[in-house]
């Protein structure tokens, strides 16, 4: 199959990213992100909850929440880089909701046929929902689950379960009698305990969410597969929010070595400040590009998904680490405190960084495609 | 493939087929010699000629100048040049030997010289048989090109140029060199006027061309000494003093960034050619020993590789979101990264090459023994010229930081 010279972004996903840029710096430009996230400073604090969740319920009133499930289940059927669009957007504000969750869950649930069928019906209805399939060590590989379930019953320890506090749903992934199985979870049912994580990033929330023989919905027989299918997705949305908060940080930085002066001139003046900026926008327009080809081949170019959504992850955790560091760096000593604003950026991207496999890691994927013995 | 998708207008998808077709049956036999990497270090007449009529026929098959006007010799077509570009490198043709021409000269001359001084030029330009060639570097005017002190003294409806151009690429082939002169010395950028030069016939008689030795042994550019040549001023483009606004047209199609598309083909495979890219570096590594198994096997290798593999892809990928308005922010952000980009993948992907060789990188062209002919090491001296040339990296960040990002213009 062969990609489409635009991506595929058509009229009405450039509509879906403007609104989604409008309602995030309408609802909650960043001065008002930092006062509900960052009210509390103590290293030492416990886990907090601290989001908009009335926020969240206007983006499922808008339909956002059921962007990517299919019409056939009763969603909106986007196309992938409509919704990477707005991803970018939501990457852009930094803002707290399980919606890259419940993007997540609706991918793989989609990739599981008739028996995903009722699940996603529920993301319709306006629930959210998040994946568990990562244990201690923080693998992101399906087949290390540290679930397992036995007659619709769930036990183990999932690890990294991200927005956790914040949805509705766990879609798990688990060892069952006939191979690797997903299951859908109230996550407020018996026997589902959630323990939040103290992290750093203040814009999401992160847990360990362990079952103890919770009763669960097989969804997918198939699991490995379901998952295997959706991870592209699931790797280019993420690297499409990140692309986002580089570009917040980009401008961000450059308004400040603008404006800033020493040595009688704005810092941006000096070439040791601007140029390693200007790498930082390269980067930017690096990994974008690679988020909408690999957004567009998910639809239209199924067989070499892989290898791109690798790509963008792998370019957009670069990135979010240079990006991350020259934001903090050039806005000198203020950057280093806790009321400058690229702090809440600086330990988002951090967080994304690793999330669903570092660089290193998605090049080594790359590497076993791309330098495969010949046939 | 969606409703949304933006493919071939019906005049490109009829175009390419043309293209398609006439390449299957053209494209030219092996060289007869081994070809410099690029048109810029053609050194011997029969590189040159099999360059030329590779040049000429696709001109006259309407695959070069496609996107400009007939009455200069163009193809009259809007947006073609790209398809003819992507179907002559699809079938892997040599590249043309114009290229200073083609990149640079055509569109400044199009955009800034009278009707009849284009209709005389360009065609002969766009089929090749006229190499032109660019004077702008002096001595003491690299980065800084507004210090350029070459003189024009007006004499009636004449002008006499002295003083001294180098890094002149292609200078000793070339019939026209676009050349940037001062006319005023009490103005650094008012005082500039622009010119098209034809050197060849003035050829010691006031021009005179000397081959500078590159680092690679290779020749390909020049110094070009100018004393008391007379020039008519029919040869001045745009109006006296605005040589400076001209120079931007030249330049920012240099860099890749301009408004009209350069006519471009390459992708030859053949003994007596190289490329450098991701594919090629791969293929080497698997090529490569490294104890019982391979450099492809080495974990640091293949990281940096897929590094580089990840940037070349980026790079294509850039290009394509740069044709989808609601994807873009600033108009300029993609194109003015071109040069950059395009040049610095290029060193890292032949600095990687030497990498993988080990110590066979140390043999060069000569040597029966060196891995691809000895062709990666002079692949990654020569990209050097991509990186200085044009405007340096350390310029174009300096663009990037102050046009397009906004930041306080540097000295």
């Amino acid at each position: 199959m062969a990609q489409p010279n635009d991506f595929g972004f058509g009229e009405e996903a450039g509509l879906l990213k403007d609104s989604a840029r409008k309602f995030f710096a309408d609802n909650l430009p960043v001065d008002a992100l930092h006062r509900l996230v960052a009210e509390n400073p103590d290293p030492e604090r416990s886990p907090e909850l601290v989001w908009r969740e009335d926020l969240w319920h206007q983006m499922v009133e808008l339909g956002w929440s059921m962007l990517a499930v299919p019409e056939q289940a009763g969603g909106l059927g986007m196309p992938l880089v409509a919704v990477a669009g707005l991803v970018e957007e939501l990457g852009r504000a930094a803002f707290p909701c399980p919606l890259l969750g419940t993007l997540n869950a609706t991918y793989v649930l989609a990739a599981c046929g008739e028996q995903g069928r009722g699940a996603l019906e529920e993301i319709c209805g306006g629930l959210s929902a998040t994946l568990a399939l990562t244990g201690p060590s923080g693998s992101w590989l399906p087949g290390d689950t540290p679930l397992a379930a036995e007659g619709g019953r769930l036990s183990g320890t999932a690890c990294f379960v991200q927005d956790a506090g914040k949805v509705d749903r766990i879609l798990a992934l688990a060892r069952a009698e006939g191979g690797l199985a997903l299951y859908w979870v109230d996550a407020g049912a018996d026997g589902v305990t959630i323990e939040a994580d103290a992290i750093v990033d203040l814009t999401r929330d992160q847990a360990r969410v362990t079952f103890d023989g919770a009763l669960a919905t097989c969804v997918g027989s198939n699991g490995l597969a379901a998952v295997n299918q959706a991870l592209p997705a699931i790797w280019t949305l993420l690297a499409a929010d990140m692309a986002g908060a580089a570009e917040w940080q980009l401008q961000t930085t450059v308004e400040y070595v603008s404006t800033r002066k020493q040595f009688d001139h704005p810092l941006g003046f000096f070439q040791a400040v601007k140029h390693p900026l200007v790498d930082v926008m390269i980067m930017a327009d690096e990994t974008r590009s690679l988020v909408y080809n690999a957004a567009c081949a998910y639809d239209h170019e199924p067989e070499k998904v892989a290898q791109f959504a690798h790509m963008a992850k792998s370019s957009a955790s670069d990135l979010a680490g240079f990006a991350s560091s020259r934001s903090v760096q050039y806005h000198g000593g203020i950057g280093f405190t806790w009321e400058c604003f690229v702090h809440l950026y600086f330990k988002r991207q951090k967080h994304s960084q690793a999330l669903w496999g570092d660089g290193a890691w998605h090049r080594a994927q790359l590497a076993d495609i791309l330098l495969a013995p010949a046939a | 493939m969606s409703e949304s998708a933006r493919i071939d207008s019906p005049e490109q998808a009829e175009f390419r087929q043309y293209c398609r077709d006439w390449l299957a049956t053209n494209k030219p036999g092996e060289p007869p010699v081994r070809l410099p990497q690029s048109a810029l270090e053609i050194m011997t007449e029969p590189q040159l000629h099999y360059l030329q009529a590779w040049q000429k026929s696709a001109y006259d098959a309407g695959l070069v100048g496609c996107d400009y006007p007939e009455e200069v010799g163009g193809g009259g077509r809007k947006d073609c040049q790209r398809i003819a570009n992507q179907e002559m490198i699809r079938a892997q043709t040599p590249f043309f030997p114009n290229v200073i021409g083609l990149g640079m000269a055509a569109p400044t001359v199009f955009y800034h010289a009278q009707e009849a001084l284009k209709q005389r030029l360009l065609p002969r330009l766009f089929s090749g048989e006229d190499i032109w060639c660019q004077g702008f570097s002096e001595p003491g005017a690299g980065s800084d090109l507004a210090s350029v002190q070459t003189f024009a003294e007006r004499k009636g409806d004449k002008w006499v140029i002295n003083g001294h151009k180098v890094w002149t690429s292609l200078a000793h082939f070339a019939e026209w060199m676009i050349i940037l002169l001062r006319t005023d010395k009490s103005h650094k950028y008012d005082g500039l006027s622009y010119f098209v030069v034809p050197i060849r016939e003035a050829l010691g008689k006031g021009v005179t061309v000397r081959p500078l030795i590159k680092i690679t042994g290779e020749t390909g550019f020049n110094e070009v000494i100018f004393e008391d040549l007379e020039v008519d001023d029919s040869y001045r483009l745009d109006e006296l003093g605005k040589g400076w606004q001209v120079a931007m047209t030249t330049l920012l199609h240099e860099r890749g960034a301009g408004e009209l598309q350069t006519p471009r083909s390459g992708g030859m495979k053949s003994k007596a050619t190289h490329e450098v890219n991701a594919a090629a570096v791969m293929e080497l590594a698997r090529n490569t020993p490294r104890g019982a198994a391979t450099a492809a096997d080495d974990p640091l290798l293949r990281d940096r590789m897929m590094q580089l593999a990840i940037r070349e892809k980026a790079f294509e990928q850039s290009q394509r979101r740069s044709r989808v308005q609601a994807l873009l922010d600033h108009p300029m952000r993609i194109p003015l990264q071109n040069k950059l980009l395009a040049s610095e993948i290029a060193q890292g992907m032949s600095e990687l090459a030497l990498d993988i060789e080990g110590a066979a990188a140390s043999l060069y062209l000569a040597d029966p023994n060196a891995p691809a002919g000895g062709q990666w090491p002079l692949a990654y001296m020569n990209t050097f010229g991509m990186t200085i040339a044009a405007g340096t990296s350390e310029v174009q960040r300096n663009i990037l930081g102050e046009r397009v990002l906004g930041m306080p213009k540097s000295k």
